[in-house]
């Protein structure tokens, strides 16, 4: 598939899971795909990065479900912070392993997980529908019951996929990618590089193969699909053109000429232009 | 981290350390050379270092999830001295079995750990995090999230991150750069860390591993040692006054009649931060010399 025929099978008002965490390994390509397309009113579930912040710039999030934003190099996401401070979008702010045992949840088809974060935090405030539950046994503990964050479509980024959807991570951490699939009604992943079946385990062991065919609907190839974000071992994150992203981002006239240079035409047009920028910076 | 970490505002994630690489070689400082330094007074930053790494004292063979600069190069201080058996990651997923200058990568690794399993070690106990706080109270509650109204926040930080799964089930410290009243507040904005009064109003699910040790600022150590569980000026920093820290706090601070200082470190501690851990004096961006 291109990302542009995974973007034309969503539909505004859904919940789209979105893989990676913070500035790592986000599906950017795919995210920039939504941004040229009309999909809006979006409910995301992420540990928020800049495809946070880009959509929330983009105004397509009506609901956003976090435990953070943030671009880890540069630690506050600013698009992220100044929708928030519009009030641009209704916000769900669990703690990191709250939304880790809410998809859990979900890939278990069960309707909600207990954990013992969230209690006595603002958490439980912030979100007036979160319920606790108490244990039967004789402990008697109350817990919170994390919801299942179910959701329409997920979209993750990976180093290497087949063409049926095995795919494959290469760096260190594997996030959370496998449980956004699970736990989506249809899922797409994109890839540095789409291998015959037989290439996968020869560039790492079996268990690096993280996306098993039976919950990905669809696989873009897409070459560093995953820029400014990390995507180890095929390429670090792009800390120049992030800074440039957060400087713009944080001016309005300088944000307009960001998106006229680097989002105004297709994911080639993109790369060509984040090439240039590089030029321009070895000058 | 991060967070888990998760890594955070200047060092409140998951990720220790971001930002400096430094090239392969660690070890002994290239700049400093033995002698240089090694002689030179105690630095505040140091004093602070020191402080961190009391931290995980007699902590065992648990995971140390420091959060910044000066955590980081404390927990390591701690690693190659009186605590050996530390876990330590190297601010992603891999647990070091060396201990390298901040900033390099380690040469031998003994483990992994991945954010899933962190984020699942935090909830067996094993692990004693130092996570930064743009707004702490009186009773160690912590916040990292925004500022203002939360609905429409006048000014948005990290978020929660792992504040509220770190706080319930693993001790939880706090590293303060730049101790002040904006910091040091009456009440917080929102709790993302736990605080004593907030855990016991909760009940037992809250109080049964919640434990906040310390809090580290650039001017002293403070703990909750106290019958209601108020903050407690435990030791100030060399060189820092009681008024000084009764000024730079928001609220009413316990403290005792007879305030000791921060101890001094030892001389091979000295050495191993100048030469082994920090040898670029990263510390002194964190903590004005």
């Amino acid at each position: 598939m291109t990302a542009d025929q995974v973007v034309a099978e969503l539909r505004s008002g859904m919940t789209i899971g979105i893989g990676g965490w913070g500035s790592r390994r986000k599906p950017m390509a795919l995210v920039r795909a939504l941004l040229r397309s009309d999909v809006t009113d979006l409910t995301v579930v992420s540990y928020g990065g800049p495809d946070v912040g880009l959509l929330a710039a983009a105004g397509r999030i009506r609901k956003l479900v976090t435990a953070f934003g943030t671009l880890d190099s540069i630690p506050l996401e600013p698009h992220f912070g100044a929708a928030r401070r519009r009030g641009d979008f209704e916000l769900v702010e669990l703690d990191e392993a709250m939304v880790m045992w809410g998809l859990t949840a979900a890939s278990h088809r069960l309707p909600f997980m207990p954990v013992r974060a969230g209690i006595a935090s603002d958490v439980m405030t912030v979100n007036p529908s979160l319920r606790t539950v108490t244990s039967p046994y004789g402990d008697r503990e109350e817990l919170v019951a994390v919801p299942a964050l179910t959701m329409d479509a997920a979209l993750v980024h990976l180093n290497r996929a087949d063409v049926h959807g095995n795919a494959q991570y290469l760096g260190p951490d594997p996030y959370f990618d496998d449980l956004f699939c699970e736990a989506a009604e249809t899922a797409y992943v994109s890839c540095e590089r789409i291998v015959e079946t037989a290439e996968l385990v020869k560039e790492g062991g079996p268990q690096s193969l993280l996306l098993k065919r039976a919950f990905v609907s669809g696989v873009v190839e897409a070459p560093n699909g995953a820029h400014f974000t990390s995507c180890v071992p095929d390429h670090d994150r792009d800390e120049a053109f992030q800074r440039h992203y957060a400087e713009a981002a944080r001016d309005p006239g300088a944000w307009r000429a960001f998106t006229e240079r680097f989002l105004s035409g297709d994911e080639d047009a993109y790369q060509a232009a984040v090439a240039a920028f590089h030029e321009e910076e070895r000058a | 981290m991060s967070g888990t970490d998760a890594r955070t505002g200047p060092g409140t994630g998951a990720d220790s350390g971001a930002g400096a690489r430094t090239g392969g070689g660690s070890g002994t400082g290239p700049g400093g050379g033995p002698g240089t330094g090694a002689d030179a007074a105690v630095t505040r930053a140091e004093y602070c270092v020191v402080a961190c790494a009391e931290a995980w004292r007699g902590a065992g063979e648990v995971l140390a999830s420091p959060m910044g600069t000066v955590p980081t190069i404390g927990a390591r201080l701690a690693r190659l001295t009186f605590s050996p058996d530390l876990l330590l990651t190297d601010g992603e997923a891999l647990l070091m079995a060396d201990v390298p200058a901040v900033g390099a990568p380690p040469r031998v690794v003994e483990g992994w750990l991945p954010y899933r399993q962190h984020l699942a070690l935090v909830t067996t106990g094993r692990r004693h995090v130092m996570m930064g706080a743009s707004q702490i109270d009186r009773y160690g509650n912590q916040n990292i999230s925004c500022i203002g109204d939360w609905e429409r926040p006048t000014r948005q930080l990290l978020g929660v991150r792992g504040a509220p799964v770190n706080t319930l089930n693993n001790p939880t410290s706090y590293w303060i750069p730049k101790h002040s009243a904006r910091v040091f507040v009456e009440r917080v904005d929102m709790v993302c860390g736990v605080g004593y009064d907030r855990a016991a109003a909760a009940g037992p699910a809250a109080t049964r591993y919640h434990r906040v040790p310390e809090v580290v600022s650039d001017l002293g150590v403070f703990d909750f040692e106290t019958p209601d569980r108020g903050m407690r000026l435990r030791s100030l920093h060399p060189g820092v006054t009681v008024d000084q820290v009764r000024e730079a706090t928001g609220f009413a601070l316990v403290i005792p009649d007879e305030v000791p200082y921060t101890r001094e470190p030892t001389a091979e501690e000295l050495r191993l931060v100048r030469e082994e851990i920090d040898p670029k004096g990263l510390r002194d961006r964190e903590v004005r010399p």
